[in-house]
């Protein structure tokens, strides 16, 4: 019984309206495009069109690639998301101890976000190209044979690592504000008590971050799984073979390399329906056991 | 009344300023070329822009060649297409297919009066731009031919002579381990585009079929052939070759440059339009043709690579007359032996060649005519007069998937052009509708 608040019946529509009109075009519209192209097979220049229902979707998930592609997407969605995470927080709780320069450092460790996936990719791809990256050599000196043009494991590695650097400043920020809404007086007192400082982290601090951890969990899947295109792009262009193909890249390829517009849209359809069942088990499942202090 | 006729003057007034702006007709123009050949674009167009008045050519770099091709569908799509799009050689099947979105070139110019005289170019470069019926549907801009290319002072020091350069890929092994087992650098050969010089071009060279049907020419339903002995013998030596570190990978499309401007690698296959940048890197470096099998007959003919320009459809009068006036200029022979002897990309008409050779060029730097000899040595036979698929793009994709996996040791040269040709064969049946 809100009604006071907003006497005017038009106003509230008013207010959202942009946000709509933005969800409207850029989501709902493009989804609405996507499912009627999944269901046609046209040539590339969109001169002959025949609808062939869901032909597209058969071909798509028999195709063994495909599957390559959901596990390639697995693989690299778990380890981004793990690390970024990790190292975000391991870095959150040293940047805490700091006592001057706090400020200074937690400046340098935000950088990175502003940094376009594109770029970030290419920042590694420089340092670690095989010949003439400048931490390429040392690996080669090292004794191990760098070579992420042909090595699927090392591609792996690299965008992995990329993905993660670039997402790590973003998990920063949401840790360092989760750590200082902690109470003092709950760690001055088991720090009394002898709890020591690893102790005093695993049983207090981690469990009071829970509601932290969780919403950083689904950002970095959302994340691993869409905004790394630029990086993938940048960096392997999926390759060696199809080692670093995610879902995401083979509809880019697929549609823009390969022109087959049609398997392309079917594949972006099945994608929203992962993105749609997966943000819902989430929230649903994962959400229960957060503790939200 | 009134308030209709001062609607029909201001639209009056509307349509002057239109045409007055349009006094000088700007054309379009995406290209894809990087480094020492997009200053060449930016030249000719605004060499033909100060030449008249009338239109004015845009060049506007769009990526890499697929990336190019790519932009130009999804414009053509979206209604704002370019009026001219630069396409690689293996995206001619795709254009071709397309032809409600494309003006054929012997059509833009015989509207603005022009016709076109096949007999002053280079003829397998024209049969290779026409339909079956000898319409020429695009404008050969940049033709190139692949050839090797060694740096001489790495030759040297392996001990090698550094004026001759192998001359069957059995030397190009050998001199390659030998440079690699010398120390004169880390590795003996590197490679741009496997798929085109280490497929295409070798099956035309060494006169052996890349596909049936005449690799598609004939007709469009074509099956892959190059799991044939002698492609798998040769990949297998790559492979062996990649294992031993003699052999470097270095990317899909022309990345392997870079390690051969780097001094990497003493010998190097690339397209003769990559020259430019080695004259600009001041390597000391030799030009050779491009290898043979010694299991083959000997060299036949190599097939045109590089790029032709594509007029695309439904575009003014104003524009096709522009584009015209602009094919007009570049067939010139100043700016084709400009555009042959900065870039290393063949002249298209024989008039520039023989102007060229006329000049000495070819006499004060040997090799540049290699490329040219290769492709017109011949007479082309149905193996070596190009390969033609609708979706050649994506066959090559597949190839270097394959191929990739191959060199990391995964699979033997037999098994990654096995499944090469299954997936390639399986992917040409689904685009053809099949």
């Amino acid at each position: 019984m809100n009604r006071a608040t907003f006497p005017h019946r038009l106003l509230p529509w008013l207010l959202v309206a942009p946000q709509l009109a933005i969800s409207f075009v850029f989501f709902y519209w493009p989804a609405v495009q996507a499912l009627r192209q999944s269901t046609l097979r046209e040539d590339a220049f969109g001169l002959k069109t025949q609808f062939v229902g869901l032909a597209n979707f058969r071909r798509v998930l028999s195709d063994p690639a495909y599957v390559n592609s959901i596990q390639v997407t697995a693989v690299f969605s778990v380890l981004t998301a793990f690390f970024s995470m990790a190292i975000a927080l391991l870095l959150a709780v040293q940047a805490e101890k700091v006592v001057r320069g706090k400020g200074f450092y937690r400046t340098l460790m935000i950088w990175p976000y502003a940094v376009a996936p594109a770029i970030a990719g290419m920042l590694w791809l420089f340092m670690f190209n095989p010949s003439f990256g400048t931490l390429a050599w040392p690996l080669r000196q090292l004794g191990i044979t760098w070579d992420p043009l042909l090595n699927g494991s090392q591609a792996m590695t690299l965008v992995v690592a990329a993905a993660s650097w670039k997402q790590i400043s973003y998990n920063f920020l949401f840790f360092v504000a989760g750590l200082q809404a902690i109470p003092r007086s709950l760690l001055e007192a088991a720090a009394i008590d002898g709890a020591g400082s690893a102790r005093r982290f695993w049983t207090i601090v981690f469990p009071l971050l829970a509601p932290t951890t969780f919403f950083l969990l689904v950002v970095n899947t959302v994340y691993a799984l869409f905004d790394t295109f630029g990086i993938i792009h940048a960096v392997t262009g999926g390759g060696p073979g199809k080692s670093t193909e995610t879902l995401v890249y083979k509809v880019y390829n697929d549609g823009f390399v390969n022109l087959i517009l049609g398997e392309s849209a079917a594949q972006s359809v099945i994608l929203m329906v992962i993105v749609i069942s997966l943000t819902a088990f989430q929230f649903k499942y994962v959400e229960r056991r957060v503790h939200y202090g | 009344m009134i308030r209709k006729d001062f609607l029909a003057a201001s639209a009056m007034v509307l349509a002057l300023q239109a045409t007055g702006a349009a006094a000088q007709t700007e054309i379009s123009w995406w290209h894809a070329m990087t480094g020492a050949n997009s200053e060449v674009v930016e030249k000719i167009a605004s060499d033909f822009n100060a030449s008249q008045s009338d239109y004015k050519v845009m060049p506007v770099f769009k990526g890499t060649y697929p990336e190019t091709l790519n932009a130009g569908i999804a414009a053509f799509r979206a209604g704002q297409a370019p009026d001219i799009i630069q396409v690689f050689d293996v995206g001619t099947g795709v254009m071709m297919a397309a032809e409600g979105a494309i003006m054929p070139v012997a059509d833009v110019l015989s509207m603005s009066g022009a016709t076109f005289d096949k007999s002053k170019y280079l003829p397998g470069i024209v049969a290779y731009y026409s339909k079956p019926d000898g319409t020429m549907l695009s404008f050969p801009y940049n033709s190139s031919s692949p050839i090797l290319y060694y740096n001489k002072d790495i030759f040297e020091k392996a001990g090698l002579d550094a004026d001759t350069p192998p001359k069957t890929w059995n030397e190009v092994w050998d001199m390659s381990k030998k440079i690699k087992e010398s120390g004169a650098a880390e590795c003996g050969y590197t490679s741009t585009w496997l798929t085109w010089i280490h497929l295409e071009n070798f099956a035309a060279w060494n006169d052996v079929s890349y596909a049936t049907n005449e690799n598609g020419l004939a007709d469009v339903n074509a099956e892959l052939k190059i799991n044939e002995p002698i492609f798998v013998n040769h990949f297998q030596a790559i492979a062996d070759l990649a294992k031993e570190g003699v052999f470097r990978y270095g990317g899909r499309t022309s990345e392997a440059k870079q390690i051969f401007l780097a001094g990497e690698c003493g010998i190097f296959t690339e397209s003769s339009g990559g020259l430019g940048d080695i004259v600009k890197s001041g390597m000391n470096y030799g030009i050779g043709q491009m290898p043979y099998d010694t299991d083959a007959g000997g060299p036949q003919n190599t097939t045109p690579g590089g790029a032709s320009l594509w007029v695309m459809g439904g575009k003014s009068d104003e524009t096709y007359a522009g584009v015209a006036s602009f094919f007009g200029y570049l067939s010139q022979v100043e700016v084709q032996e400009y555009l042959h002897q900065t870039s290393g990309y063949l002249p298209v008409t024989l008039e520039a060649y023989e102007a060229t050779k006329a000049s000495g060029f070819y006499d004060e730097n040997p090799g540049r005519e290699v490329p040219i000899t290769q492709m017109m040595g011949k007479e082309p036979t149905a193996n070596s007069k190009g390969v033609r698929l609708v979706n050649l793009p994506q066959v090559r994709d597949i190839q270097n998937e394959e191929f990739e996996k191959m060199l990391a040791g995964e699979q033997t040269a037999q098994q990654a052009l096995d499944n090469a040709v299954e997936r390639g064969n399986e992917a040409i049946k689904q685009a053809i509708g099949g």
